[in-house]
């Protein structure tokens, strides 16, 4: 349809312009109401972006907060901007962040499928979305939250006046969304491949985020639970958490992190999916290790729902559960271990090429190297009890969730983008701003284990002056870190409009979604492909390429 | 802005002062942790660099195409988990260490409460945001809160506990350097959560025996007593013959048979339960629904002093001496503790 629309100005170039899903339709109907996977992936990544830049602001004004030890803004103002920075960041940013976005997008085509098993639930699920989303901002607007992502009660059921209801319900509906999408995961794994793609053929980012539809579907449903308990007991007064009503506090924490222990690996296991694709394709090679690089993300999402009590050393569980889960938590280390030693490895004998998305694989080796083990410290019963409650923490799950998954996600973003959008990024801006981003988040971040050791509390608006120095450098980080993240949206906004065609295939990367055009077609692939080859096949290609 | 900035830098710390005898082991560990980690971090880094660099792309040189190795992958999985276990050996043996408090502890009693700590001595002394400790001496801290979820923490003794509504928790120590050292409340409790802390002062022998001056109103059990009579418990609860409730004398730390069968040691927490709510656990031989409900009626710090009083009742006690405190408490004028008004 598009060649005869252009047909008239007869230059072939144009004349070739191809039908691809995104000029297939126009208008603001065609993308509300689709069910093309693809689509829908692109209204997730406007989504959330969109709340990453919330979350971000909330961020850049408490960090403003903290250069003063007094603080600059209210108590109020504080805890309300750390909570919502918390509750959007973590819900509608890093939950969603890879598997709405790029697994929606790939998984259909990376198995060799026209579009999820179910298309329409998965547009129900980006509006489930979306009213989570404004839930949770109508909370902001009205007045905000003050309860931190955590919810703790009976501090958010009975204690806080704030809109805690509103942010709340925000985050069962969204969780709902989550669902949804872990659901059409797991089921379009194992029902949707094409012919000869076996298991052991899956693209190491499929197995991630099959591991994360696991964890979504069996993990979420505990939070929506125990939301409405939370509503319950504060609408209705019913004792469940308030032991003034009858009710435990205890039990809060144990629901609670029975969903949000495993859900800190819903927000890294499809990065480390992105960096097993980066990885192999920057080094030419296979992924070393193939298949314990697919067992640890499963050994992960497995053991993930077995470590939760670890959040609650310090609150008086007994000890011998104590002992117990910090000797799982330690386990859990081990699969994590052994990607990071994989990637490492895969790059021996390999063709190592230094672009953007390879730069940001670097990064996400090292900052979750670093978030890993300083989670050996909280794992420890005796050195978790010393920096429970501190900076220490917040520095090592911002290691962790910033420096591993926005990292994995900015290299995933870069790397898949010209098959997205079919068009190419400015690489020498891409490589300034990842550059950018390495400096600043370490700024940022790395004073704040010296300022956890040292005893500085969490969730503090003021703080003793000893700790100053400390906070201005972590501020000034956050400043480089946050004119980091710009500079991506200013050239991605560019090169969607006027950036480089880039081909099907720009990076010479195996894998199905290679083989068909950029950007792809409605249905991904003329015929259902059938697949002969294992993943990361680069052997025949770097036979053809160097001769 | 250089002035300021100097400024800023000689405040700089970087290692918090250890002042308790738990926390030279725990810096230990600690260094442990970091040691391992710093020579994982730069090993994967220059592992990261130096394949990289080696095995960059070059004009006709192609990569060689290699499975992988299940002893590597054993080998990295085994020996880093080697490591871990030492890790996890090491702390869960000091967390062990720090959870029974030696007998002689000196027992404390802090109450958590939007915002701020109150803190009560056995001679009856009281304070706010504010302890006083002696040197040497272990010290037991049994924490209460009256409202939400607080956490009791001093970076310098590397101690923190979970204050949780509802039950009693209790941490202890060993100070070992005379100083003044922070305390905070670490778990977030509400708009002035950050205000919700002050300062731990250690003090030598003579220094502290100097401040610890005794309440204006008695020691704590007496106080404890006081409210016994007052809220009426006197009349079944009587000293030394059976009432309609249980004789409450040599009660305390002993296992007392409930109706439905269990045994259960009458600690402070089965205590401050058996206040509050009086059916959860009823003594056997004896009626339910006789006793009020004291939950709402009686702050914590009145709980604690009540206990108080009921462990003051020793069996060989004579009835003339209940109530007397149970450490020597040298009269001299109080230092600067702030003198708090107890409630009502």
């Amino acid at each position: 349809m598009a060649t005869i629309a252009h047909g008239t100005h007869g230059t072939p170039e144009i004349a070739a312009e191809e039908v691809n899903y995104l000029n297939v339709e126009h208008g603001w109907k065609s993308w509300l109401l689709t069910t093309d996977h693809k689509r829908i992936a692109f209204l997730y990544l406007i989504s959330i972006t969109a709340m990453f830049f919330v979350g971000g602001a909330m961020a850049v004004l408490f960090r403003i907060n903290l250069l003063q030890p007094e603080g600059i803004f209210s108590a109020e103002t504080y805890n309300r901007l750390f909570s919502m920075h918390g509750i959007v960041m973590v819900f509608f940013f890093l939950v969603p962040s890879i598997p709405a976005t790029l697994a929606n997008f790939l998984i259909p085509i990376m198995v060799g499928a026209k579009d999820l098993a179910f298309p329409r639930v998965n547009l129900l699920s980006w509006y489930l979305y979306i009213f989570g989303a404004i839930f949770t901002l109508y909370a902001v607007i009205r007045g905000g939250v003050d309860t931190g992502w955590t919810f703790y009660a009976p501090y958010s059921s009975t204690y806080s006046n704030s809109y805690v209801l509103s942010a709340a319900m925000g985050v069962f509906i969204a969780g709902f969304s989550s669902i949804l999408t872990g659901l059409n995961f797991i089921v379009t794994v194992h029902k949707m491949r094409a012919p000869g793609m076996t298991w052991g053929r899956l693209p190491l980012f499929v197995w991630a985020n099959y591991a994360t539809g696991l964890i979504q579907v069996l993990g979420t449903p505990v939070l929506a639970i125990t939301i409405l308990l939370l509503a319950f007991e504060r609408i209705a007064h019913v004792g469940i958490f308030d032991p003034n009503i009858g009710g435990d506090p205890i039990l809060f924490q144990h629901l609670f992190w029975f969903y949000s222990h495993p859900a800190v690996y819903i927000m890294i296991l499809p990065g480390m999916g992105v960096i097993s694709e980066i990885v192999a394709c920057f080094s030419r090679k296979r992924v070393f290790g193939y298949n314990f690089v697919a067992f640890s993300s499963m050994g992960i999402a497995v053991l993930s729902f077995v470590v939760w009590g670890h959040h609650m050393f310090v609150t008086g569980e007994a000890m011998y559960t104590s002992v117990a889960f910090s000797f799982l938590s330690f386990m859990v280390a081990v699969p994590s271990a052994i990607k990071v030693f994989n990637w490492t490895a895969t790059m021996y004998k390999g063709s190592v090429s230094f672009d953007t998305p390879m730069l940001y694989c670097f990064g996400f080796i090292g900052l979750f190297t670093i978030g890993g083990l300083t989670g050996l410290f909280l794992a420890a019963l005796a050195t978790d009890v010393a920096t429970h409650g501190t900076y220490f923490i917040v520095a090592h799950f911002h290691y962790v969730m910033v420096g591993g998954m926005v990292m994995a996600f900015l290299g995933g973003l870069h790397f898949w983008w010209p098959k997205i959008t079919g068009r190419l990024y400015p690489e020498a801006w891409a490589k300034f701003a990842a550059l950018i981003i390495f400096i600043g988040f370490n700024l940022t971040f790395f004073p704040q284990f010296i300022l956890g050791y040292l005893g500085m509390p969490r969730r503090y608006h003021a703080y003793p002056p000893e700790f100053q120095a400390l906070n201005v450098l972590s501020t000034a980080g956050a400043s480089i870190l946050g004119i980091g993240y710009l500079i991506p949206m200013i050239y991605f906004a560019w090169s969607l409009k006027a950036g480089p065609k880039a081909g099907p295939n720009p990076w010479r990367a195996t894998g199905l979604e290679w083989e068909i055009q950029s950007p792809p077609t409605t249905f991904n692939f003329d015929e259902t492909p059938t697949v002969t080859k294992e993943a990361y096949d680069y052997g025949p290609m770097e036979e053809e390429i160097v001769g | 802005m250089p002035a300021s900035l100097t400024l800023l830098l000689a405040d700089l710390q970087l290692f918090p002062p250890a002042a308790s005898a738990q926390a030279g082991p725990i810096d230990a560990l600690y260094w442990f942790e970091v040691i391992v980690s710093a020579i994982m971090t730069v090993g994967i880094f220059l592992a990261v660099i130096f394949l990289a660099w080696k095995y960059r792309r070059r004009p006709n040189v192609r990569a060689t195409q290699i499975e992988g190795s299940t002893f590597l992958e054993l080998s990295w999985s085994i020996l880093p988990f080697l490591v871990m276990l030492v890790m996890f050996w090491w702390g869960a043996k000091l967390f062990y260490a720090a959870q029974n408090p030696p007998k002689d502890a000196m027992e404390v009693f802090v109450t958590g409460k939007q915002w701020m700590w109150k803190v009560q001595y056995p001679d009856g002394t009281r304070e706010i945001n504010a302890l006083h400790v002696p040197v040497g001496q272990p010290v037991k801290l049994t924490l209460a809160s009256e409202d939400v979820i607080h956490s009791f923490s001093v970076p310098a003794f590397r101690v923190r506990h979970d204050v949780v509504p509802g039950h009693y928790d209790s941490l202890w120590f060993t100070a070992t350097k005379p100083g003044r050292y922070r305390l905070y409340c670490t778990e977030y409790c509400g708009n002035q959560h950050a205000s919700m802390g002050g300062w731990v002062d250690v003090m030598d022998d003579r220094e502290y025996a100097n401040w610890a001056g005794g309440g204006s109103h008695g020691s704590l059990a007496e106080q404890g007593q006081k409210l016994f009579e007052q809220n009426g418990c006197s009349t079944c609860h009587q000293l030394d013959q059976q009432g309609r409730c249980p004789i409450l004398r040599g009660v305390y730390n002993k296992p007392v048979q409930l109706d439905d069968g269990r045994t259960v040691t009458a600690d402070d927490s089965y205590l401050r339960e058996s206040i509050l709510d009086p059916n959860a656990k009823v003594v056997s031989g004896f009626q339910p629904n006789i006793m009020p409900n004291f939950k709402g009626q009686l702050s914590e710090e009145q709980v604690i002093q009540l206990i108080a009083y009921v462990k003051s009742l020793s069996p060989t006690t004579p009835a003339s001496q209940q109530g007397v405190q149970q450490r020597p408490v040298v009269i001299a004028p109080r230092a600067k503790a702030p003198a708090v008004k107890p409630p009502q």
